[in-house]
């Protein structure tokens, strides 16, 4: 059995499973933020019960539209901390100690290795870097585990992705994800689990895999997974609230597509609108002028993401008609960085260093794009309307190339800055 | 269960935040969902839309975000199904755990035009195009997914098994 499979077998008392099959499972861990939980709280009431399944193991993160953005958003965000104080839960995250969600829950070891987990958002397949099954369902699917702790789940058919050769400067985990997507499309791993392997995973630190299982939705995967090891060991040892599983892959694991990639051919990589399978090399992009830079988001808003992007803009100016929004995914993420001294790097470079927030990702707040404005985004998204008007543009890259293209106001790549 | 209405159509990869974009998602109010429905695809489709309408479009419908906004906006705007080559796992699931009726049909994504009419009989997987007279076949609905629809779903069958749980023995 493949990891993915051990997983959902462990969580429905089954010795054994296969793709295709349909289970009910008992979940570990489960998540809803200000946009999916009011929904999801009126659904369980529909239920009935006056209990949940374990106060322990339900976050509500309010992120998303949070800090408060407007008075529609305060009464939604309302909402999930009237539920928690009724419901006396332990995982509430009131803004100044919230982050986004799925940069929070992994740096506070609330989420481990071997874990089933559900969120009530689609970037929930983050936690797969840590070696968990961990899959996006709507507010529905989470009100009912809310109450059973049980969630039903077809078993995904795996595919492995093996990557091997040499990285090439300033390539990460987010080139890799988006070259990957832009190989498949971005319904080439749909209903599957993407199983991520190879000699260039294996040093991959834990911020680069989180960023690439975070994107595993982008290509319609149901979760994306990567086999804990010791980089896995290193980063749960430390956060871990409870006790974790290790779970690997049989040699003779069935899967029902094998891709493989030579790294030192995967170029610093741009999706340009409006799919996230829309690839090209960063370099054949010099043309495109830019009106906004995002670095953060639950795909790129870690500290290690925000050293990338420091590293480049160090000394230099924002263009002049430019502006640049850096938001730390978490308050330990945003503490870390003052005390490094990259807040001061980006505020002296001319751009804005916000609270956590999704806020611009989802065209929330905190950086709206005008019709016919551009801009490029560490985020995970350039639908049509993604970042704000329907007639603007998003294109996403990992955080250093966004530094560069902040400085020259144009899609640059790093060397062009450093 | 038949249904009969009016044939809009969508192409490929339409995603969640065409559905319903998410500026409108400080809110979770149906109606006020239903005002925005499909805008960033379709402008005008809000005004256009009636109660009774079909969309059909192609691969990978409600990609991106796992937003139950999305089919909560199609069911509330009254449109009574959506028929696609393919949906997004997420959306898929969304749709039967609320009780919005969807279809895989390759065949009538291709050969349907805006604007037809057209007959789902629910149970028996067969789509009519009224207005060409002709039939198409949708994939079967899986078992659990019938068990589902015909709880009134997700919510109703989970109360339904709490109830067989806590039954006292």
């Amino acid at each position: 059995m493949t990891i993915s499979e051990k997983i959902l077998a462990a969580h429905s008392g089954k010795e054994a499973l296969s793709p295709g099959e349909l289970i009910n499972a008992q979940v570990d861990f489960i998540l809803a933020n200000d946009i999916t939980a009011p929904i999801a709280i009126d659904e369980f009431k529909k239920i009935g019960t006056q209990s949940v399944f374990n106060k322990d193991r339900i976050a509500f993160i309010p992120d998303h539209f949070a800090p408060q953005k407007d008075i529609k958003a305060a009464e939604q965000c309302k909402i999930l901390k009237e539920f928690s104080k009724a419901f006396d839960l332990g995982l509430y995250f009131e803004v100044g100690r919230m982050g986004i969600e799925h940069a929070l829950l992994p740096e506070e070891g609330l989420v481990v290795p071997g874990d089933l987990i559900i969120g009530a958002d689609s970037h929930t397949c983050t936690y797969g870097a840590l070696g968990a099954f961990s899959t996006g369902v709507g507010s529905t699917d989470f009100a009912s585990a809310m109450a059973t702790g049980e969630c039903w789940f077809k078993v995904p058919e795996s595919m492995k992705f093996i990557y091997y050769g040499k990285l090439n400067k300033w390539v990460g985990g987010k080139d890799l994800i988006l070259h990957t997507i832009g190989d498949i499309g971005v319904d080439g791993a749909l209903y599957r689990a993407m199983e991520f392997e190879g000699e260039i995973i294996r040093m991959l630190p834990m911020h680069a895999r989180l960023t690439m299982c975070n994107m595993a939705i982008e290509a319609g995967g149901k979760n994306g997974i990567i086999v804990p090891d010791e980089i896995t060991e290193g980063y749960v040892k430390k956060r871990a609230k409870r006790k974790y599983n290790f779970y690997s892959s049989d040699k003779d694991a069935t899967y029902v597509e094998v891709r493989e990639y030579d790294c030192s051919k995967i170029p610093i990589t741009v999706s340009c609108p409006h799919l996230p399978s829309n690839t090209k090399p960063a370099e054949e992009l010099s043309q495109v002028t830019v009106d906004q830079i995002v670095i953060g988001s639950c795909t790129n808003g870690r500290i290690e993401d925000l050293r990338e992007a420091a590293q480049v803009i160090k000394g230099k100016k924002v263009h002049d008609y430019v502006r640049m929004i850096v938001i730390p995914a978490t308050q330990k993420i945003y503490l870390q960085a003052v005390k490094e001294g990259l807040a001061e790097i980006f505020i002296n470079a001319g751009a804005v260093f916000s609270t956590p927030t999704c806020g611009p990702c989802l065209g929330g707040h905190m950086g709206v794009l005008a019709e016919g404005e551009r801009a490029i985004a560490t985020t995970n998204r350039n639908f049509a309307g993604r970042m704000g008007h329907p007639k603007s543009e998003v294109y996403l890259s990992n955080p250093s190339t966004a530094a560069a293209s902040a400085v020259l106001g144009r899609i640059s790549i790093p060397e062009e800055v450093v | 269960m038949i249904l009969k209405g009016r044939v809009w159509k969508f192409g490929n990869n339409i995603d969640t935040d065409a559905i319903i974009p998410a500026r409108y998602l400080n809110t979770s109010d149906p109606k006020e969902l239903a005002k925005h429905v499909m805008e960033d695809a379709d402008k005008d489709f809000p005004a256009k839309v009636k109660k009774g309408d079909i969309i059909i479009a192609e691969n990978n419908f409600g990609c991106g975000s796992s937003r139950e906004h999305a089919p909560i906006a199609i069911k509330a705007a009254g449109v009574q199904a959506v028929i696609a080559k393919s949906f997004a796992r997420i959306f898929y699931r969304n749709a039967f755990n609320i009780g919005l009726p969807i279809f895989e049909s390759d065949e009538a994504s291709e050969k349907t035009k805006q604007g037809d009419e057209i007959e789902i009989d629910a149970d028996r997987g067969i789509i009519k195009n009224i207005t060409k007279n002709e039939q198409y076949i949708s994939k079967p609905i899986p078992s659990f997914m019938q068990e589902l629809i015909s709880a009134g779903g997700l919510i109703e069958w989970t109360k339904r098994k709490m109830a067989i749980l806590n039954q006292p023995t």
